[in-house]
């Protein structure tokens, strides 16, 4: 059987053996947790206790600032201790980070909830999404209660769930498939409901038989929710890439998945959806992978946002041998941290610990236009051209050479013999092209 | 402790330049062996001395002209020498491939810029330097497997005698002794590296085994050339079988490892296959009514000039766009 796939991407190693055994393991809590109030894409959250303050498991620390933004909340039972300004590898920047000193166990203040959801009526539901503080967390953090809100002029025709993980290294999707599996259909019917569609397809890459054998068996209660097997190849999981596999239709250029009828949900996000909306629990937990070579005993966590590298390492009783690099993430779009110390986020569905730079012995050289990065970029663009644009400085002709459209997925840096940095330098590209656009607006 | 922090993604490939070269080096090595069998010790001497010299003389150009000190060989130049030496005949003396080599690494690559800048293959420019420089040496061809003295042409200027003539072609083959598993061993006469089809389709299986080609090139040209001889067959039978067009000459050479080089091919699949339906055009349209038996660096050096033009011309479709208007 022909899986379903789009055209380019790559095969790098996978390594999800490291850790595709191992079940999800409920971590202490933490003592201390550190919540950046940029915890999502868009405006940050706008804080609304002070140092001092005691707070309950649950209870809201900072309020959505705005439509593209998401409410923060506290992942344990104790006392806000300060505000401080903490480096946020994502950015680069210092970011303002709430201290929660723990002090007792948990005493949850719960979002409404119902465990029959369709008491709710649909607004609802995007309502307790939003109080909830959910965000996407496949990693790109976008407040889930706007991908509800269809624009009037739209309309939702089809929900994807990306269950693909075509991150290498990372497990934790495959392990919430294997053991949420029920929650996760039910959390696929509760958003169903809220957009007010029927159908469902859930992609899932082919290197998880097990998790899709199992899903496939509990979806037969929910027959217009379609599981569907995915070739492995990176990256499937990209929104852009899983909506044109299982739907067949590319998205438009500088447009979003609505435009063409589809709404994205990671699987993980669906289960945050169940959970808040049957249990009314806030976002304030999450599953998350900690492999790598550098790592002794990999395995899959359940644990609080805001935990730092450190306490999570020490809670888990994961033991790593002289990492030299530590990433939020898996290794092909994950951010390197310059230190353990740093917290959590929402979005962290991995920690990968590299025992050596994997790059560290190859020489750059020149371009021999083996054309590897055209035949392996998933937006079929032309890397080796826009590279010499953007070291040009000719930003208009690489904007023509779609540069905006690049997902930063990495494959073209991948594969470069060359070893030539790509996929960084139409990340500082972009950066400077949309600084340029705004001072000219 | 500093964490490392370079930039995502965190996991390369294991490949390198160098490595495609030393595949490319090794993929040729089926070559070199069976002409050094046709034609003696002296051709393996001659084939290796410009893969080595050519290498020994990029060092020279990079290290004291251009002055880059940590420069390391990428073999990139040894490829050049190594495909020079394949593309001549026995008969050229020493200082003339030595000049030819000289020209192909320094004005061929280095005047443009050194490793993949330069827009034609250099290998060939060093070629059709010396076919101008020294005509006859360029164009004496030896009796393979026979003493160093008996000159012979190639079945391509035996057969270009007659294309158009009411000479039945497979007459003309018997006449002449050229038979198609001698063609396709290599048991003919021609350039030291072109002449056994058998070996360089070795290499070639070699590196598409290894992921080092752009296979569509050598698809297309060989399809064109095939093609049009058809045509022409057909029309007049004195025009050669495709299969002896397609055996004859440097076409499998020039389409599997000339053709190919990756720096002066076009990159987007749609640009090979324009590139790969003009080389084969160009070869074949040489052959038939040019002045020079054999086609296959012109047509390569014509379709080279015209890489970035294709380029510009074949970009993919961009994901989610309609496609737009070339523009140059």
């Amino acid at each position: 059987m022909a899986f379903l796939s789009f055209k380019g991407g790559v095969h790098p190693p996978e390594r999800k053996n490291f850790s595709e055994k191992e079940s999800i393991k409920q971590l202490p809590l933490p003592e201390k947790v550190y919540m950046y109030l940029s915890n999502h894409i868009g405006a940050p959250a706008k804080l609304i206790v002070e140092p001092g303050q005691k707070v309950k498991t649950g209870q809201k620390i900072a309020e959505a600032n705005g439509f593209i933004s998401a409410n923060l909340h506290s992942p344990v039972t104790g006392q806000v201790t300060e505000v401080v300004k903490m480096l946020n590898a994502a950015s680069g920047k210092n970011d303002d980070v709430v201290i929660i000193t723990r002090e007792a166990d948990d005493d949850w203040e719960l979002v409404k909830h119902n465990s029959d959801y369709t008491e709710f009526k649909p607004e609802e539901i995007s309502e307790i999404i939003k109080e909830a503080g959910i965000v996407g967390l496949g990693g790109a953090m976008f407040p889930a209660h706007v991908k509800l809100s269809i624009p009037k002029d739209k309309k939702a025709e089809v929900l994807v769930i990306n269950a693909a993980e075509c991150e290498p290294y990372l497990t934790i999707d495959h392990r919430m498939m294997l053991e949420k599996t029920d929650e996760i259909l039910k959390g696929i019917e509760i958003i169903k409901y809220a957009l007010g569609i029927k159908n469902a397809k859930v992609g899932i890459e082919n290197n998880k038989p097990d998790a899709i054998k199992l899903m496939k068996e509990k979806a037969s209660k929910y027959p217009q929710t379609e599981i569907l097997e995915l070739k492995t190849k990176y990256p499937q999981g990209a929104e852009k890439q899983l909506i044109t596999a299982v739907t067949g239709k590319e998205v438009p250029s500088g447009k979003l998945p609505i435009d063409i009828g589809a709404v994205v949900f990671n699987v993980s996000t669906v289960y945050a959806v169940y959970d808040a909306v049957i249990n009314g629990k806030p976002l304030v937990e999450r599953g998350i992978t900690i492999t790598g070579e550098a790592v002794k005993n990999p395995g899959n966590f359940w644990y609080r946002i805001g935990t730092t590298v450190d306490d999570l390492l020490s809670l888990s009783g994961v033991k790593t041998e002289n990492p030299e690099k530590v990433l939020y993430g898996g290794p092909m779009m994950g951010i390197p941290l310059p230190k353990t110390e740093l917290p959590t986020f929402k979005g962290n569905n991995g920690l990968t610990f590299f025992s050596s730079e994997s790059n560290k012995d190859r020489e750059t050289m020149p371009c021999i236009r083996c054309s590897y990065c055209v035949m392996s970029c998933p937006i079929h663009l032309q890397p080796y051209l826009l590279k010499r644009f953007v070291d040009q400085r000719n930003y208009d002709e690489a904007v023509n050479n779609g540069i905006l459209d690049c997902i930063e997925c990495g494959s073209c840096s991948y594969g470069c013999p060359s070893n030539i940095d790509l996929a960084k330098t139409f990340k500082t590209g972009k950066k400077v092209i949309r600084a340029m656009k705004q001072r000219r607006v | 402790m500093a964490l490392n922090t370079s930039a995502a993604p965190h996991l390369r490939t294991k490949d390198s330049t160098r490595k495609v070269m030393i595949d490319v080096l090794i993929a040729l090595m089926p070559a070199v062996i069976v002409s050094s069998v046709v034609y003696g010790l002296k051709a393996l001497i001659v084939m290796l001395s410009c893969m080595v010299g050519a290498e020994l003389f990029e060092l020279f150009i990079m290290k004291v002209l251009r002055n880059k000190k940590n420069f390391r060989p990428d073999f990139s130049a040894a490829v050049t020498g190594l495909l020079l030496g394949m593309n001549v005949s026995i008969a050229v003396q020493w200082w003339q491939i030595l000049i030819g080599v000289i020209f192909a690494i320094g004005v061929g690559k280095h005047v443009f810029g050194g490793l993949g800048q330069n827009m034609f293959n250099p290998a060939l420019v060093g070629r059709v330097f010396m076919i101008i420089s020294f005509p006859t040496a360029m164009t004496t061809w030896l009796k393979p497997g026979v003493t160093d003295l008996v000159t012979t042409a190639t079945p391509l200027a035996i057969a270009k005698e007659s294309y158009g003539t009411a000479v039945n072609f497979s007459q003309l083959m018997a006449n002449n002794n050229i038979n198609y598993m001698d063609l396709f061993l290599g048991k003919i006469s021609g350039s030291m590296g072109e002449i056994s089809a058998a070996a360089l389709l070795i290499g070639f299986i070699y590196l598409v085994v290894r992921g080092r080609i752009k296979i569509n090139i050598p698809v297309f040209y060989v399809g064109t050339v095939v093609i049009f001889s058809s045509i022409m067959y057909f029309i007049n039978n004195s025009y050669g079988t495709p299969l002896f067009h397609v055996l004859t000459g440097g076409l499998i050479i020039g389409a599997l490892f000339m053709a190919t080089d990756m720096v002066t091919s076009p990159m987007t699949f749609k640009g090979q296959m324009i590139y790969g339906i003009g080389l084969g055009v160009i070869t074949m349209v040489i052959r038939y009514i040019g002045s020079y038996p054999e086609g296959v660096s012109f047509a390569i050096l014509i379709m080279n000039a015209f890489v970035p033009l294709i380029d510009i011309w074949a970009k993919p479709k961009i994901y989610g766009t309609v496609k737009k208007e070339a523009k140059i």
